[in-house]
């Protein structure tokens, strides 16, 4: 019994230490879905670039770790930028459903642009972190870390958008996208500005799991489609929401994986997804009634 | 009396084909192509309604899983096992349709709950390993050397191309059935608008299930079609969210709303990724998918009726000059 209580509590502490990390990946589609009302279906795939950013500003370039942190956060966030006036700026009035399958296209193209410039090898930063042993229990030290740092990270934008007059705009513009052009918000200015964040928020969780996970170019495949479930579960576009069901759905894999493979712990991450899609169609935290 | 012509005299060329062109690799090739494009059909009888589905590739790999285990593990023929996956597989589409529209799930959180549903069947898969081989792939038991009719194994490429070619036509033959049915307009209706419809006595529910469970249904069969025919599959190759998302992209390219846009858009890909293979060999790995990747952008952004669809209606326009003078409409559906 006390074995049993040892592991179900490290699977939960496991659990919390994961949700940090989910909840910043859904932070920044969240806020691109919020604004702008597209899906990038690429997400994951901009991510999946900012590790491989890392690695080589890292192993090839000798760049230290927060340098070539920082140096990747701005670069994912200027990649976004161009998606953003390459693909979704032309595609804004079109039908929703085209703006996401335009973005799948850009994932097929960054995929494959990755395996072709980086080859399929797996590659990762050599780096040991140790790994911190309380009381019997193990946790790694590169979760803490990227829990600490998405932390931060949320934090930071929360303050950016309730304490800034751009970050007031850009929430102005998530209610009404309509309105605002008419009170003298440039809202082509807000989505670039927005499209920016999104993507550096995206190179922030890159750094973050390039720590913890080896990086080749299907990396994305593997936590993209948990992050849009994520964003779906918890009301697209509510930051709130997708917090809480960032937790909610680590929680489940992390249970479910301590119980049986890691897969079945996605099986019923998946699964819960679609019966919570029964049940409250809207979101966990739905905005409208 | 030409176009009544035409397509039987090129269906009659198609049969004769393989008996005047014997070339193995070629005739693999055409099988690839008239399997994949059975299932890009299949994918757009529900698609041209904005039912856009990202969980095709899970109806796909529970046809080509379920009859492979059902032969190797029950010795059950795939005469009868064929059958039980297509019925899986409307169940799974009916599991989870029947909410989605019941709840009104449409559009963007209809294709992220289908996501889920490719995602799902794609990790069964994997953690099943012990029974399904996970992501090392899958292979159906040979019977009496490769070549019977009671295991529907066949060694010569004839017999597949004229069996591939049965189906692909059976599936066209259904697209054009849903296109001249009553359901047809019901569905786009639906699309239009759901409110608008129902009030006008359109059973939005029950008539989207059909279509939902119908395209499921040829999904599954063109599943099982590819693992009878290949002999080996794998996660990868049948099921999840890649397969669902380049059976999207094929039909965009093809073009969506005119019956033969789903083959031309196989095609297309298929011959894309083999000359690319053939000329630069391994180092091609991803070339194909960058190729993909941009084309399916441009024609999002420039093209959204296909290669085909815009075809068609350049062609129509230009032989009947008072359908070019009406002002057209953008994204019309009308097939010439």
């Amino acid at each position: 019994m006390g074995i049993l209580d040892i592991y179900l509590l490290e699977a939960l502490i496991n659990g919390v230490l994961l949700g940090g990390v989910l909840a910043l990946l859904s932070l920044g589609l969240n806020l691109v879905f919020g604004v702008i009302d597209v899906v990038w279906i690429c997400y994951a795939e901009l991510i999946m670039l900012g590790m491989y950013g890392m690695y080589f500003l890292y192993t090839v370039y000798h760049a230290p770790l927060v340098v070539a942190g920082l140096a990747c956060v701005a670069a994912v966030g200027v990649l976004a930028v161009v998606l953003h006036l390459l693909v979704i700026a032309p595609l804004l009035g079109a039908a929703p459903i085209n703006q996401l399958l335009a973005t799948g296209g850009v994932l097929f193209f960054l995929q494959s642009s990755a395996t072709v410039l980086f080859g399929i090898e797996f590659k990762n930063l050599g780096l040991r972190l140790p790994v911190l042993k309380v009381s019997g229990m193990f946790i790694s030290y590169a979760r803490l870390l990227a829990f600490a740092a998405a932390l931060i990270g949320m934090v930071l934008v929360w303050l950016f958008l309730s304490r800034t007059y751009t970050g007031a705009a850009i929430r102005a513009i998530a209610q009404d996208r309509h309105i605002m052009p008419l009170m003298g918000v440039d809202s082509r200015r807000i989505y670039v500005i927005t499209s920016a964040l999104g993507g550096g928020l995206a190179g922030l969780a890159a750094c973050l799991l390039v720590l913890q996970y080896d990086v080749h170019p299907f990396v994305g495949l593997s936590f993209g489609p948990i992050t849009f479930l994520i964003c779906v579960l918890g009301s697209l576009g509510n930051f709130a929401g997708g917090f809480v069901a960032a937790f909610v759905f680590a929680e489940i894999i992390a249970l479910g994986g301590l119980y049986s493979d890691l897969e079945w712990g996605y099986v019923l991450a998946f699964a819960f997804f679609i019966v919570m899609m029964f049940v409250r169609p809207q979101g966990l935290m739905a905005r409208r009634s | 009396m030409t176009r009544r012509l035409l397509p039987w005299l090129a269906g009659a060329a198609l049969v004769v084909l393989p008996f005047a062109y014997q070339a193995p690799y070629p005739l693999h090739i055409l099988v690839v192509i008239l399997i994949w494009s059975f299932a890009y059909t299949s994918w757009s009888v529900m698609g041209r309604f904005g039912l856009t589905s990202l969980g095709h590739g899970g109806f796909m790999g529970v046809g080509a899983y379920v009859t492979a285990l059902l032969w190797n593990k029950a010795g059950l023929s795939p005469w009868l096992g064929i059958p039980v996956a297509l019925a899986a597989s409307a169940a799974l589409a009916l599991l989870v349709a029947y909410p989605c529209f019941r709840f009104r799930i449409t559009g963007h959180y209809f294709a992220l709950v289908t996501l889920a549903l490719s995602g799902i069947v794609l990790q069964v898969i994997t953690a099943t390993r012990d029974h399904t081989g996970g992501s090392l792939g899958y292979t159906p038991e040979r019977y009496q050397g490769g070549s019977s009719l009671y295991a529907i194994q066949f060694g010569s490429k004839t017999t597949w191309y004229l069996i591939a070619l049965a189906v692909w036509a059976g599936g066209l033959w259904v697209w054009r059935r849903v296109d001249r049915s009553m359901l047809r307009y019901a569905l786009e209706a639906i699309s239009e608008d759901e409110d608008a419809a129902a009030a006008t006595g359109v059973h939005v529910t029950a008539e989207k299930l059909k279509i939902t469970v119908l395209s499921a249904t040829m999904t599954a069969l063109a599943g099982a079609l590819y693992c009878q025919y290949q002999m080996f599959i794998s996660p990868d190759t049948v099921s999840g969210i890649s397969v669902s998302l380049q059976m999207v992209f094929a039909v965009v390219v093809g073009g969506i709303y005119v019956s033969l846009g789903p083959t031309v858009g196989a095609v297309i890909t298929i011959l894309l990724a083999e000359i690319l293979r053939i000329s630069f060999g391994t180092r091609a790995v991803g070339y194909d998918n960058l190729v993909y990747g941009v084309l399916l952008v441009l024609f999002i952004i420039f093209l959204p009726r296909g290669i085909l669809g815009s075809f068609l209606a350049l062609w129509s326009g230009r032989l009947r000059p008072t359908a070019a003078a009406r002002p057209a409409r953008a994204g019309s559906t009308e097939t010439p």
